[in-house]
C-alpha cells in the first residue's frame, strides 16, 4: 500500500522542481512586460508574461505605484489584440492590479464595449471587471446592462452578473436591491451555477428581513431547486430559519425537518452530506431525528472518495461529543478507517472511536493507535492524547494500558504543546485514579530526567512535591528531584528545592537526609535557589533534630495563596516601607467581579456642577475606607463583604437611589446612594425610613442622614442594623426616602429658606444568603476539594423545572449562591446535555465553602441538579442547601 | 497640397507592418465618430469615451492600429501612456468651438514636446465644417500655431466626419 503513495509524492516533487515560475524575479518579469508595447503583438508571449505577473502577485509580491501604473497601461494596450485567450488574461490582470480609481477609468470604455460584445466570454469577464472597478455613478450608467446580463441566455454571463451583484451589495446595496425581479427569475434558471449564484444573491438581498428569508425558504423547499450547489445553500438557509423559529410546541415537530430528511435521499452526495450535517447540528436534536442522518454518514464512511470519508468522519466526530450512543453503530466502519491513507481521516476516526468505544475495545484500539502515532503531526497527536485522557477517565480499569501508552509517547520526539498535553493527561489520571499514581509518578520522574521544557519540569516538580510524599515509598523520588539541582537551570533548581522541602515536611524519616541535600543547595549560584533553601531549612527546623513538623509549616508549604494575585499586587504597591510590617491579611480577598454593573451604577450621573464626586465607589477597599471614616461604624469590626449596588428606583425618575449592602459580623449597613435630578430643588436632611417588619432578626441600630443633597451631586445616607453574631440572617426591607425639599432659583442658584417635608417611595431591598458569601476563587479546585475533606459533605438533588437552556440554569444557581465559579466551569459548551460547575466561596465567619453542581437537562428542557457541598462547618453546608431549596 | 506631401513621404514609407495611429483632441471633437467612419465607413452614434477605443483599420493596402483616446480633462493626463511607437497623430479640432481653441492649442503643444512623439507625423482635422460658424483650416492653423512647428511633418485638412468631406484627403496624406 505504501509504495504507490510514496511514488506519487515523488512525482509531485519533480513537477514542482520544473515549475516554470519557480524563482522568477519581479524585475525581470517587468522587463519582459515591455512586449505589451510592441506594435506587433505576440498573443502567446503576452499571455505567458501576464501569467508570470499574476503568479508574482499571488505569491505576495507587491508592485510599487510606479510599477503598477506602468504595467497597467501596458496591459491596456493589449485591447488591440483580438485573441480571446489573451483578452481573458487582460481582464484578470486588470482585476488583480486594481489600480487607483482615477487611472482605471481608462479601460471603462473598452469594458463597456466588451460588455455588449457578441462573444459570451467577453461579456461575462467584462462585467466582472467592470463591477470590480466601478463606482456608484458609473454603476447607474451600466445598471441596465447588468440587469439584462442577469437573465442572459448564457449561464456564464448570468453568473458573472450575479456574482458581481453579490460584491456590489457591500458597496451599493440600494442599487443591487433594485434587481430583485431579475434575480428571482435567475433562481428559476436551468443552469446549475446560475441558480446557485442567484439564490446566494437573493438571500443576501433579503438577509436582514427574517420574514422574507423564511418566505424564500418556504417557497423553494417545495422543490424548484435543481442545482445541487443551490440545494446545499438552501439547506443552510433552512437551518437558519429553523434556528430562529424554534420547535413547534404543540406537535413537538421541527419545521422543515421533513425537508432536511428528504434531502438525505437526494442524488447528489454533497446535498446528502449537507443535509446530514445540518441535522446533526440542530439545536437539541433528538436521537429519532439523528438516526437517518447517521445512517447516510455511515455509508459515506466506506466511500471510495477520500473527501466523503473525511466529511463523514468529521461530522460523526462532532456528534460523538454530544451523542456518543448514536455513533456506536458506525464503530466497525470507523475502525477500518484507522488505516486510511489520509492521516486526517485516520485521526478523526481514532478520536471518534475513543469517544464511543466500550471497555472491551480499548486494548485493541490502543494497539492500532501505537502504530499510527509515529506518522501524524503534533496537533493530531494532541487530539489523540486528549481523547485517550477522557477515555481513561471513563474506564479507570484500563488505566494500565493507557498510562503505558502515554509514557511511551512521552519519550518520543515532540513539541511543547504536545508534551504538555501528555503531562497534563498523566497528572489528571494520577489524581483521578489512585491505582495509577505510583506508575504515573515514575513516568513523570523519568521524563524530567531529560526534559527540555522548563515550564513542564517545574510543573512536574510541584506536583511531585504534593503527591510524592503520600506514596508508599517516597524515598525513591528523591534521586530524581535532587538530580535537578545539579543539572538544570535556576528556575527548575528552585522548584526542586521547594519539592525537597515538601518531602522533608511530610516524611519525618526522610528529614535528616533532606536537610543534608538542602544544606548543599545553600551554596547555589542563584539567589532564589539559595533563599529558598535557607528559608526551608529554617522553617523545617534544620538544626538536625528529628521533630514532628509543625502544622503551620505544612500549611505554609502546601497551602495555596488564598488571595487573588491582582489584589496582592495592588496592596504591595500601596505599601510604604515603614516600621509597620506588611500584613498579608490586610489584602482583600474578594475577587473583583461585575465591573460592568458597577461601572454602570457609578457612571450613570456624572457630577456636572463641580461638586466633589462622592458617588458610589467601585472597589472593596474604597468601601472600607468610606465606612471606616464614619465614626458610628468604627466599632463594627472588619467589613466582610459589600454587595454590588442595587437600584431602588426606575431609570429617569426625580430621585435616583441605589443601595449597597455592607455585611459585618454583627451588623448590616445599608448605604443609599442618592442623586437629585431636579435642578429646581435642594433636598436637606435626607434619610431613608426602613421598615424591617419582614426581617425579624434585624433591629435598627442607627441612621446617618445626609445633610444636604443639591442637584446632580450624589450623596449617601446610611442605615445600620444589628443582627445575631455570625448568623446569616435574611429578610426583606421596605424603604421610604424622607427629606425636606427647598425650591431653588436656577438663575441665581439660591435656595429658599423654608422647605417642605416630603417622602418618596423606594423599592424593597432584600438581604439574602448570598450576601454572606464572598466570592473567593481557588487556584486548584480538586486540591481544595480533597483537602477540605468530606466530613461536612452534604449531597442532595433538586429539580429546577423547565429552563431555557443549561446555561441559564447554571447562571441562575451561581447568582443565587453568590459564589465564585472556578476553572471556567460557569461556561456551558453549546449543545451539551449535562454540565458540572465548580464554585468556591468564603461564608461569613470565614468558613471556606466548595460546591460541585451537576446539571442535566432532558428533552422538554427539564433541568435537574445534584448539589454537593463541602465546607469547614456542618451548619454552613446545610445552609447552602437551604439557600438552594428556598431559592 | 496633399499631392506634394505624399510624394515627399513615399521615401520613408513605414514598411509593411501595422502602423500605430493616435486620434487625439478635446472632448466632443468627433474622434470616436472619425474612428468608426474609418473602420466601417458609417456614422455611428457615440457616447463620451471614458478611456479609449482601439480598432485596426485597413486603408488602401496599409493596416492601421487606430487608438481613439477620450478627450475629457480627466483622461488627457493618460494620453502620454500611449505615445510610444506611434507613427502619426491625428488631432481633431471642433472648428465651431472657438472658445476652447486655445486649450486645444496648449494640449497639442505639450503633446508635441514629448520625446516619444518627436518622429510622429501630425495630421490636424478641422472638423465639423458642415456646421454653421465653423472656422476654416487657415484660421485654425493660425490659432494652433502650426506655422511655428519645426522638424515636423504636418498638415491640416478641413473636413466633416458627418458627410465625409476631407477625410480621404487627410488619410491619403498619411499613407
Amino acid at each position: 500500500m505504501a509504495q504507490p503513495l510514496v511514488k506519487k509524492d515523488d512525482d509531485r516533487d519533480d513537477e514542482a522542481e520544473y515549475s516554470p515560475f519557480l524563482g522568477i524575479e519581479k524585475g525581470a518579469v517587468l522587463q519582459e512586460a515591455r512586449v505589451f508595447n510592441d506594435p506587433q503583438l505576440d498573443a502567446r508571449r503576452c499571455s505567458q508574461v501576464i501569467t508570470k505577473l499574476l503568479y508574482l502577485l499571488n505569491q505576495g509580491e507587491t508592485f510599487t505605484k510606479v510599477e503598477a501604473t506602468e504595467v497597467f497601461f501596458a496591459v491596456t494596450k493589449l485591447f488591440q489584440s483580438r485573441d480571446i485567450g489573451l483578452r481573458r488574461m487582460v481582464y484578470l490582470m486588470i482585476k488583480e492590479l486594481s489600480p487607483s480609481a482615477d487611472e482605471v477609468i481608462i479601460v471603462t470604455s473598452s469594458l463597456m464595449k466588451d460588455m455588449n460584445s457578441k462573444t459570451d466570454m467577453y461579456r461575462a469577464n467584462a462585467i466582472r471587471v467592470l463591477c470590480r472597478i466601478t463606482d456608484g455613478t458609473l454603476l447607474t450608467q451600466i445598471e441596465r446592462y447588468l440587469k439584462q446580463a442577469i437573465v442572459d441566455k448564457n449561464p456564464v454571463v448570468a453568473s458573472a452578473a450575479l456574482v458581481s451583484g453579490i460584491h456590489l451589495l457591500q458597496t451599493n446595496p440600494e442599487i443591487v436591491k433594485r434587481w430583485s425581479n431579475e434575480v428571482q427569475e435567475a433562481v428559476q434558471s436551468r443552469a446549475a451555477l446560475v441558480q446557485f449564484h442567484a439564490l446566494g444573491l437573493l438571500h443576501q438581498i433579503r438577509q436582514n428581513d427574517r420574514l422574507a428569508v423564511s418566505k424564500l425558504v418556504t417557497s423553494l423547499t417545495r422543490g424548484t431547486v435543481r442545482s445541487p450547489l443551490a440545494q446545499c445553500l438552501l439547506i443552510r438557509y433552512t437551518t437558519q430559519v429553523i434556528r430562529e423559529s424554534g420547535i413547534n410546541t404543540q406537535t413537538g415537530d421541527r419545521p422543515f425537518y421533513d425537508f432536511l430528511e428528504s434531502c438525505l435521499r437526494h442524488k447528489a452526495e454533497m446535498v446528502i452530506f449537507e443535509a446530514a450535517r445540518a441535522i446533526t447540528e440542530l439545536n437539541g436534536v433528538t436521537s429519532r431525528e439523528l438516526t437517518p442522518a447517521i445512517t447516510v454518514l455511515q455509508l459515506f464512511l466506506s466511500s471510495s472518495k477520500p473527501v466523503l470519508r473525511f466529511a463523514a468522519v468529521r461530522t460523526l466526530n462532532k456528534v460523538a461529543m454530544t451523542h456518543p450512543m448514536a455513533v456506536t453503530n458506525c464503530n466497525i466502519d470507523m475502525e477500518s478507517l484507522i488505516s486510511d491513507q489520509n492521516r486526517s481521516i485516520a485521526t478523526l476516526a481514532i478520536t471518534t472511536l475513543l469517544k464511543t468505544g466500550n471497555e472491551s475495545s480499548v486494548d485493541r484500539l490502543m494497539k492500532q493507535i501505537t502504530n499510527f502515532m509515529s506518522d501524524i503531526a503534533d496537533e493530531f497527536k494532541i487530539v489523540v492524547v486528549e481523547a485517550i485522557r477522557s477515555l481513561c477517565l471513563k474506564f479507570p480499569l484500563k488505566y494500565r494500558s493507557l498510562m503505558n501508552f502515554l509514557s511511551n509517547i512521552l519519550r518520543e520526539e515532540g513539541g511543547f504543546e504536545y508534551k504538555k498535553a501528555i503531562v497534563d493527561s498523566i497528572v489528571i489520571l494520577i489524581r483521578d485514579i489512585p491505582d495509577a499514581k505510583e506508575s504515573g509518578l515514575l513516568h513523570l520522574c523519568e521524563f524530567i530526567e531529560d526534559c527540555e521544557f522548563t515550564y513542564l519540569s517545574t510543573q512536574i516538580l510541584h506536583f511531585l512535591g504534593i503527591e510524592g510524599p503520600k506514596t508508599a515509598d517516597p524515598s525513591k523520588y528523591i534521586r530524581y528531584i535532587y538530580n535537578r539541582v545539579h543539572l538544570e537551570n535556576a528556575t527548575v533548581r528552585a522548584a526542586a528545592v521547594s519539592t525537597l522541602a515538601k518531602f522533608g515536611a511530610m516524611v519525618d524519616s526522610l528529614k535528616p537526609r533532606i536537610f543534608v541535600l538542602l544544606r548543599r543547595c545553600v551554596y547555589d549560584s542563584d539567589d532564589e535557589v539559595r533563599d529558598r533553601a535557607t528559608l526551608y531549612l529554617n522553617t523545617l527546623g534544620g538544626d538536625g533534630a528529628v521533630v514532628e513538623t509543625d502544622k503551620d509549616v505544612k500549611e505554609f508549604l502546601f497551602g495555596s495563596l488564598d488571595i487573588p494575585l491582582g489584589n496582592l499586587e495592588t496592596s504591595l504597591k500601596h505599601y510604604e516601607p515603614s516600621e509597620e510590617r506588611f500584613d498579608i491579611n490586610s489584602v482583600p480577598k474578594e475577587v473583583k467581579s461585575q465591573p460592568l454593573a458597577e461601572k454602570k451604577a457609578s457612571g450613570k450621573k456624572p457630577s456636572g456642577l463641580g461638586a466633589p464626586p462622592s458617588g458610589p465607589v467601585s472597589t472593596v477597599d474604597a468601601y472600607e475606607k468610606l465606612l471606616s471614616s464614619i465614626s458610628e461604624f468604627s466599632d463594627f469590626g472588619k467589613l466582610f463583604k459589600s454587595s454590588a449596588p442595587v437600584e431602588l428606583t426606575e431609570a429617569e425618575t426625580e430621585y435616583a437611589v441605589n443601595a449597597v449592602k455592607h455585611i459585618f459580623d454583627r451588623h448590616v449597613v445599608f448605604q443609599y446612594n442618592c442623586t437629585n435630578t431636579i435642578p429646581e430643588q435642594l433636598l436637606e436632611n435626607v434619610t431613608v425610613i426602613v421598615d424591617a417588619s419582614e426581617a425579624e432578626e434585624f433591629s435598627e441600630a442607627l441612621t446617618k442622614p445626609l445633610r444636604s443633597l443639591p442637584y446632580d451631586s450624589p450623596g449617601q445616607t446610611f442605615v445600620a442594623f444589628e443582627k445575631p453574631d455570625g448568623v446569616p440572617a435574611v429578610g426583606k426591607f421596605s424603604n421610604m426616602l424622607r427629606f425636606i425639599v427647598k425650591e431653588v432659583d436656577t438663575s441665581t442658584g439660591e435656595a429658599e429658606d423654608d422647605g417642605v417635608e416630603d417622602e418618596y417611595q423606594l423599592e424593597d431591598l432584600d438581604v439574602v444568603a448570598a450576601d454572606y458569601m464572598m466570592k473567593v476563587g481557588v487556584s486548584n479546585f480538586r486540591n481544595a476539594w480533597e483537602s477540605i475533606g468530606e466530613d461536612f459533605e452534604r449531597v442532595d438533588e433538586y429539580g429546577l423545572g423547565p429552563r431555557e437552556s443549561l446555561t441559564e440554569a447554571v447562571s441562575a444557581v451561581i447568582s443565587l449562591l453568590g459564589m465564585q465559579p472556578c476553572e471556567g466551569t460557569e461556561v456551558v459548551p453549546n449543545n451539551s446535555r449535562s454540565h458540572t460547575c465548580l464554585l468556591s466561596g468564603l461564608f461569613i465567619g470565614n468558613v471556606k465553602v466548595l460546591v460541585r453542581l451537576q446539571f442535566g437537562i432532558d428533552g422538554p428542557k427539564e433541568v435537574a441538579m445534584k448539589l454537593i457541598v463541602r465546607s469547614e462547618d456542618e451548619s454552613v453546608s446545610d445552609m447552602i442547601h437551604e439557600i438552594v431549596a428556598s431559592g | 497640397m496633399g499631392g506634394t506631401f505624399s510624394k515627399l513621404f513615399s521615401g520613408m514609407i513605414w514598411g509593411k507592418k501595422d502602423i500605430r495611429i493616435l486620434i487625439l483632441g478635446l472632448d466632443n471633437a468627433g474622434k470616436t465618430t472619425l474612428l468608426y467612419r474609418l473602420k466601417i465607413g458609417e456614422v455611428v452614434t457615440t457616447i463620451p469615451t471614458i478611456g479609449f477605443n482601439v480598432e485596426s483599420v485597413k486603408y488602401g493596402n496599409l493596416n492601421f492600429d487606430v487608438w481613439d483616446l477620450g478627450g475629457q480633462t480627466s483622461i488627457r493626463p493618460y494620453w502620454r501612456s500611449y505615445f510610444a511607437n506611434t507613427a502619426a497623430v491625428i488631432f481633431v479640432i471642433d472648428s465651431t468651438d472657438i472658445e476652447r481653441l486655445e486649450i486645444a492649442a496648449d494640449e497639442l503643444k505639450s503633446m508635441l514636446n514629448e520625446d516619444e512623439l518627436k518622429d510622429a507625423a501630425l495630421l490636424v482635422f478641422a472638423n465639423k465644417q458642415d456646421q454653421p460658424g465653423a472656422q476654416g483650416a487657415g484660421e485654425i492653423s493660425e490659432a494652433l500655431g502650426l506655422g511655428e512647428l519645426r522638424d515636423r511633418n504636418w498638415t491640416i485638412v478641413a473636413c466633416s466626419v458627418i458627410d465625409g468631406k476631407g477625410i480621404t484627403e487627410g488619410m491619403d496624406w498619411l499613407s
